[in-house]
């Protein structure tokens, strides 16, 4: 970090850097879009990857945390910059940078009411276009009575904004036609059997071929990081389970490292172990789930069956040790809830019997029909590139050679401490299609079972949870933790203001860049292709909308 | 083989005893009727239960099970529901062609349905260009469909009335070219010279390669013809919700429902007509005693266990294969299986000329 924190202070001599939890430049939103473009285009930084911007009102001002990440060394950085002008807050936008900060950006300025001068899309993502105020503000008045309950239609804008800084300084605002006025539009979704939940493709179509597509998000918005804020830390896990309720394990994970990074608690090593197998065995019965859902898309329904008698199993032994199904709820912080099933090891080792067979099963049925290769082969090539700008992370970026699984990159609980010994490899494929985002799963259940192989046998005896104070209030300072979920990369960021519950707690979750990339992948395909892309990139619709 | 024909010119004889030969052909022409019509209905009925029970074994379920013995009755009491189900009028279609739609399907396969070989003079009209009937029939399905894609003024069932009308008429291509391929092997439009053509074996192993690559086509395009996956593009589930028949409600959307099982019905029930010698039983030439054992099953039985057996490959197709694209699937025509089928004609002639053939 000392080395990074040199070579940018040698670049940018006049920019505050702090060493925190990662390393800060605090910068003036004059100064942003410069230093980005250094930031990224510098081979020996080479931040080309955009993790999230987490929107921030400390009172006083209003600004954004940039999280960077480079692809080529790894190292991680944030920026923040602010602005106290609260009616009119500008920053310029780096949407020309990173091609996943058009959706960042309208994120936060959907949530703060930030205004990213120089991004092609300035527009509500979430909430209704007449929504009044900005939610995560902390002035917001949360009165029912500004924003009612409509039982009116929702009211709709083929518009959107375009903010232009001129000559002299003044910002103006540019309105902006979504489709041209003769596209034949078709709305698919938000009730549709292909969009996997309530997500809505304004897709305007010539003849059978895609255009363009307007993603239009926010049907299952629940202001998840809104309802945090007036959590304490124990009660705020309790919402992982809901976002991409296939991973709900993973995002556990995810939050108590973060929690207990900050609040400096040991985790136990059975704890570790158990969380490791169970985020794992999460990761076969996503995955489980993606070949039957993304095979039922193209078509073939009988596939879905098969895939699911495995992951019923799994969430046997889910209810057995966790007592639910879907909303585990199972990983706290400082461990684990309760102490595994007595029948747990079988179960699991059952499992990992039946699995190869069915594996196989499931190639032979699908993956070299001939119609699933002519379905699948080409279609929504997402180039490394490409997929580096679009933030998608997981399999998706792994299709298309962005070897970005957080387990190796960044690793953590027992992929780090066991690095060594722990035998498993990270499944890359260069194709980038929806072929190699099918492979890539498939292989990595198998991978995935390796692991949990290599730990059932070895979890050891000892405490479950470590002792954690019962009011948990966290110092001040801000962390940034990623965890591998099933979908790519999950990252936590919480702000602390030295309380009991988070000042601000941002969820940069996988599925809002996979659905940020659908119309650059889909464009000039045909309809048929929209639901292959989207099925393969299996985006979870709670996970995006949060 | 017992002759239904004596059973029939029995009943003729005995009205026109007493009854002027129109009032004759009225009654016969309402007895037919109402039994095609019963004979429909529970065929279609029966068809729903036998996919639903397939596909139920294909993915290790159990499938209908409850209403009645092996939930025998299911498919009464769904098609039941649906007959009381409201037909919901909606404000900017077209009215008269919206209504209309769903007879034009529903016609189309029951006049396909006159002429299917039931048993010896088991039929309801049997003349000399019995088979070019029934694919001209069949073709004004098409016709139904696009119009309920067009008059649902819905986005979604434009595309797939589009969809339906470019592969319909494709793969008519498909089916008359392998159909000719045959009667030129059988040397007469007439279903029932078809069938007699085929006393001594049938014609998928009297014809050998030609045949059998005509089946294969005739299979595969007769597959897209019943809009049934991998070619149900028209009504692909997963991309246009229900694709034509979205906005159809009640017995309407019962109509398309019920017209594409009894197409699967029809399409295989050709098969066996054209290939395995429709209600012919297995004869080999030669095995005098072993035809003799098989005449006494009767044609009905023969025929209809021949159209359930090829339903069954359907059916399998469908529930294994995912769905092809609107491209790939016209490709599959257009540059495979139509210059296929136009060189196994010509093989098919050359095997007739040549007489090299059983």
């Amino acid at each position: 970090m000392a080395n990074l924190q040199e070579k940018i202070s040698l670049l940018f001599p006049t920019v505050k850097i702090e060493e925190a939890d990662t390393l800060t430049l605090t910068l003036e939103p004059a100064q942003l879009h410069e230093v980005c473009q250094k930031l990224r285009d510098d081979s020996e930084l080479a931040f080309d990857y955009l993790e999230t911007i987490v929107g921030m009102d400390w009172t006083e001002s209003l600004g954004c945390v940039y999280i960077l990440n480079s692809t080529v060394h790894g190292h991680t950085v944030s920026i923040k910059t602010s602005t106290t002008d609260r009616e009119n807050p500008y920053i310029p936008s780096v949407a020309d940078l990173w091609a996943v900060a058009v959706t960042f950006e309208r994120e936060v300025y959907d949530f703060f009411g930030i205004i990213f001068v120089g991004n092609p899309d300035m527009r509500r993502l979430f909430l209704n276009i007449d929504w009044k105020g900005y939610p995560l503000r902390k002035d917001y008045d949360d009165d029912p009575s500004l924003n009612p309950c409509s039982i009116e239609n929702e009211r709709q804008s083929d518009d959107t904004y375009v903010y232009t800084q001129g000559e002299d300084g003044q910002v103006i605002r540019n309105e902006k036609p979504i489709f041209a006025p003769d596209d034949f539009v078709v709305n698919i979704g938000p009730q549709h059997p292909a969009t996997h939940g309530v997500l809505r493709f304004r897709t305007a179509l010539d003849g059978e071929t895609i255009k363009k597509i307007d993603v239009y998000m926010g049907y299952i918005h629940r202001g998840v990081e809104k309802l945090c804020e007036n959590l304490t830390y124990f009660q705020t896990l309790h919402y992982m389970d809901r976002l991409d309720y296939f991973s709900a394990h993973n995002y556990h994970h995810g939050l108590c490292m973060c929690i207990e990074k900050a609040a400096g608690i040991e985790v136990p090593e059975r704890a570790q172990y158990i969380r490791v197998i169970m985020d794992e065995l999460s990761r076969i019965a996503s995955h489980c789930l993606f070949i039957g859902t993304f095979c039922m898309d193209l078509g073939a329904t009988t596939m879905l069956f098969y895939t699911l008698r495995v992951r019923e199993q799994i969430l046997d032994i889910m209810d057995k040790t966790c007592g639910a199904r879907m909303t585990f709820n199972y990983d706290c912080i400082g461990g684990v809830l309760a102490d595994l099933d007595k029948d747990f090891v079988k179960d699991v080792k059952d499992l990992l019997a039946v699995l190869p067979a069915n594996i196989k099963e499931y190639n032979k049925i699908f993956t070299g029909n001939v119609i699933a290769k002519n379905r699948m082969t080409g279609v929504g090539v997402l180039s490394r590139e490409d997929a580096i700008s679009y933030g998608c992370t997981g399999p998706t970026g792994r299709a298309s050679g962005w070897a970005c699984d957080v387990r190796k990159t960044h690793p953590y609980s027992l992929y780090a401490s066991m690095k060594d010994t722990l035998k498993w490899d990270e499944v890359v494929m260069d194709e980038g299609d929806s072929m190699a985002r099918f492979k890539v799963r498939i292989a990595e259940m198998e991978q995935s079972a390796r692991i949990i192989e290599q730990l059932i046998d070895n979890i050891p005896a000892g405490d479950y949870c470590a002792k954690v104070p019962k009011v948990l209030k966290l110092p001040k300072g801000s962390w940034w933790t990623v965890v591998e979920g099933c979908r790519g990369l999950f990252g936590v960021y919480i702000e602390s203001d030295g309380g009991v519950n988070p000042y601000r707690l941002k969820l940069a979750t996988p599925c809002l860049p996979l659905a940020a990339a659908v119309d650059h992948m889909t464009s000039g395909q045909k309809i048929a292709d929209l639901i292959t892309i989207g099925g393969s990139l299996d985006y979870i619709v709670p996970d995006m909308d949060r | 083989m017992f002759d239904f024909s004596i059973v029939t010119d029995w009943i003729n004889n005995l009205l026109g005893g007493f009854m002027p030969s129109w009032l004759v052909t009225v009654i016969e022409c309402i007895g037919i009727g109402i039994g095609l019509l019963l004979v429909y209905a529970l065929l279609a009925l029966f068809y729903i239960y036998y996919e639903r029970k397939l596909c139920a074994a294909f993915q290790c379920r159990l499938g209908p099970n409850r209403v009645g013995p092996l939930g025998l009755l299911q498919s009464f009491a769904d098609m039941f529901k649906i007959l009381i189900k409201e037909l919901i009028s909606l404000e900017k279609t077209d009215k008269f062609l919206f209504a209309l739609a769903p007879y034009l399907v529903i016609i189309a396969s029951m006049l396909a349905f006159a002429v299917l070989p039931w048993g010896k003079g088991l039929q309801i009209i049997d003349f000399n260009i019995g088979i070019f009937f029934l694919i001209a029939v069949s073709s004004i399905g098409v016709l139904g469909i696009l119009l309920a894609g067009w008059s649902s003024n819905n986005k979604f069932t434009l595309i797939g009335a589009m969809r339906s009308g470019a592969q319909m008429v494709s793969y008519e291509l498909s089916i008359g070219l392998s159909v000719l391929t045959m009667v030129a092997f059988a040397g007469t439009m007439s279903i029932t010279g078809i069938v007699e053509a085929q006393n001594n074996l049938w014609f998928i192993f009297s014809g050998h390669i030609p045949a059998i690559i005509a089946f294969v086509i005739y299979m595969i395009a007769g597959t897209a013809e019943t809009n049934r996956g991998p070619f149900d593009l028209p009504e692909a589930e997963s991309e246009l919700t229900a694709g034509y028949h979205t906005e159809y409600s009640g017995i309407h959307f019962g109509f398309f429902y019920l017209a594409e099982y009894l197409n699967l019905f029809i399409v295989s029930g050709v098969a066996s007509l054209l290939f395995f010698g429709g209600w012919m039983p297995f004869h080999v030439p030669g095995w005098d005693g072993f035809n003799h054992v098989m005449d006494y099953i009767p044609g009905v039985v023969w025929f209809i266990g021949k159209a359930f057996a090829l339903s069954f490959i359907i059916i399998w197709f469908k529930w294994t294969f995912p769905r092809l694209r609107i491209d790939q699937l016209l490709s599959l025509e257009w540059k495979y299986l139509l210059p296929i089928n136009l060189v196994n004609l010509v093989l098919m002639v050359l095997v007739i000329v040549s007489g090299f053939h059983f």
